[in-house]
């Protein structure tokens, strides 16, 4: 069984979490184009590398971050969800 | 069967990235049906080595979309002679094929399935437990009391064949016609020059061209990223098992939507096996435990007679998935670069049509009229086509 490490709960099963897709910032929608929403609504960034991504401990309702890597399925770092706020325009992909 | 190529030649008319069941159709009918061979086909692993060998090679046409029925109900006919056409047997079979339905929803959409597919000249009826009964008798119609069959849509041109022989079947039809197919030739590159194709970058040199097909599955973000197109295409392994030899005792294909299975049983006697996506993004196809413990659960709770047998094999591949459950095919806005992408799930049985449809786009310049619900420029334009019947599990 493969353990993820909740910021909230600690190492758990991972069927006890769901997957939320990657951490993205949505451009302002009264200021953006028709076609710069429509790339924020559907376009992904499909390739594998280390991303971002929301998830979330089922069982206690709790959302946080996980830093992954989605080559090699490996965990680098966990962050509770303020972590939007205060870090990610640091650390986001340009 | 294949002629190997031992160098690179400096320029093709086409290139083709990737040597599986599509990309391979696709260079068949450009050397068949357009008279374009001088073509070169590029795998950077084996001929048929990836989503065309690790499928479960079901054949249907029973969509929801008339884009949907239209388009494989001409892959179905194209299915049917493609043996003769290759002299290489694909071990195609019309079994049959069910897709259960437990609820009164689901009866419901298999009503839908069916009267959209009469309308279309498929053959689709919605049937009764009796029926499904009649046709497998082994099957517990109780589910183990918890998810009674009410009954199902009935497809009966639903087909399997010989997932293998399709990309070798292609590859030499191909390769005979003048066609090169190099394996271990890996695109590390693509040279847009003014908006245009110029050629692309490989591992073993430079070709220069002005026409490249991607059709990678999993791989088309790596590929696309290379000419700068974005899409909404994400990659999640798609796993299936496959169990050892028993005595014939399945005709038609099953499928579940509610219990997340579907199955049929080989010439050999092994039961194909396959269930939903996995649930996140990975580009790995490492089987779990977990898939194969869930799927024979469900196995279990329609066929329990079943419980002896043992699990041969698992494997994965890579499910290029679009929000839509509709592939991403043809021109896109760089001159010259055409793709075949956003397979997912339901590739396989598409695969004659794709060849017939991108090779005729590839020839023109212009999207095949069966392809035009599929752009990749429907997203901008918010127009989704919306086939959740494009996998029969899952959605």
């Amino acid at each position: 069984m493969k353990l993820l490490v909740c910021p909230l709960n600690g190492p758990r099963p991972v069927t006890e979490f769901a997957y939320g897709g990657e951490v993205r910032v949505s451009p302002d929608p009264d200021a953006c184009s028709d076609a710069e929403w429509g790339n924020y609504v559907f376009n992904r960034s499909g390739s594998p590398g280390q991303k971002y991504e929301w998830w979330c401990h089922a069982a206690s309702g709790f959302w946080f971050i996980a830093l992954r890597d989605t080559t090699t399925d490996l965990v680098i770092a966990t962050y509770p969800a303020e972590f939007v706020q205060t870090g990610f325009s640091r650390v986001r992909p340009q | 069967m294949f002629t190997r190529h031992d160098t690179l030649k400096p320029g093709y008319d086409v290139v083709i990235i990737g040597a599986g069941g599509h990309g391979l159709a696709a260079a068949y009918y450009l050397a068949r049906d357009h008279g374009i061979q001088n073509v070169a086909v590029l795998d950077k692993g084996y001929l048929g080595g990836g989503n065309t060998g690790r499928n479960t090679t079901i054949i249907r046409s029973n969509y929801l979309t008339p884009e949907g029925v239209k388009f494989y109900d001409e892959s179905v006919r194209l299915w049917q002679d493609l043996a003769e056409d290759f002299d290489l047997n694909l071990f195609y079979s019309t079994r049959g094929h069910f897709t259960l339905a437990h609820t009164d929803s689901a009866m419901r959409t298999m009503r839908w399935r069916a009267e959209v597919n009469k309308h279309f000249g498929v053959r689709s009826e919605a049937v009764d437990a009796a029926f499904v009964k009649r046709a497998i008798p082994s099957i517990d119609l109780s589910c183990g009391g918890h998810a009674p069959i009410l009954g199902a849509l009935f497809h009966a041109p639903g087909a399997i064949a010989r997932h293998d022989a399709v990309a070798w079947g292609y590859g030499r039809g191909a390769d005979r016609r003048g066609v090169e197919i190099h394996q271990q030739t890996e695109v590390t590159g693509i040279r847009v020059q003014a908006g245009r194709v110029a050629g692309v970058e490989t591992t073993r040199g430079f070709i220069g061209t002005s026409r490249v097909l991607c059709a990678v599955a999993g791989f088309t973000p790596r590929i696309l990223d290379m000419v700068g197109l974005s899409t909404p295409i994400y990659v999640h392994p798609l796993q299936a098992m496959v169990s050892e030899p028993i005595k014939a005792w399945l005709d038609p294909i099953v499928v579940s939507g509610s219990l997340h299975v579907y199955v049929s049983q080989t010439a050999r006697g092994e039961l194909v096996m396959g269930a939903s996506l996995d649930p996140y993004e990975l580009h790995s196809t490492r089987s779990t435990l977990d898939f194969a413990e869930n799927l024979s659960a469900h196995m279990l709770d329609m066929f329990p007679f079943l419980c002896e047998v043992k699990v041969n094999r698992q494997w994965a591949g890579l499910a290029d998935m679009t929000p839509d459950f509709a592939p991403i095919m043809g021109v896109t806005p760089v001159d010259g670069f055409y793709i075949d992408a956003g397979w997912g799930t339901w590739g396989f049985k598409a695969t004659p049509v794709c060849g017939k449809t991108m090779s005729h786009t590839l020839a023109t310049g212009r999207n095949h009229e069966l392809i035009e619900g599929f752009t990749i420029d429907r997203f901008a334009r918010y127009q989704l086509t919306g086939e959740k019947g494009a996998a029969s599990v899952g959605h």
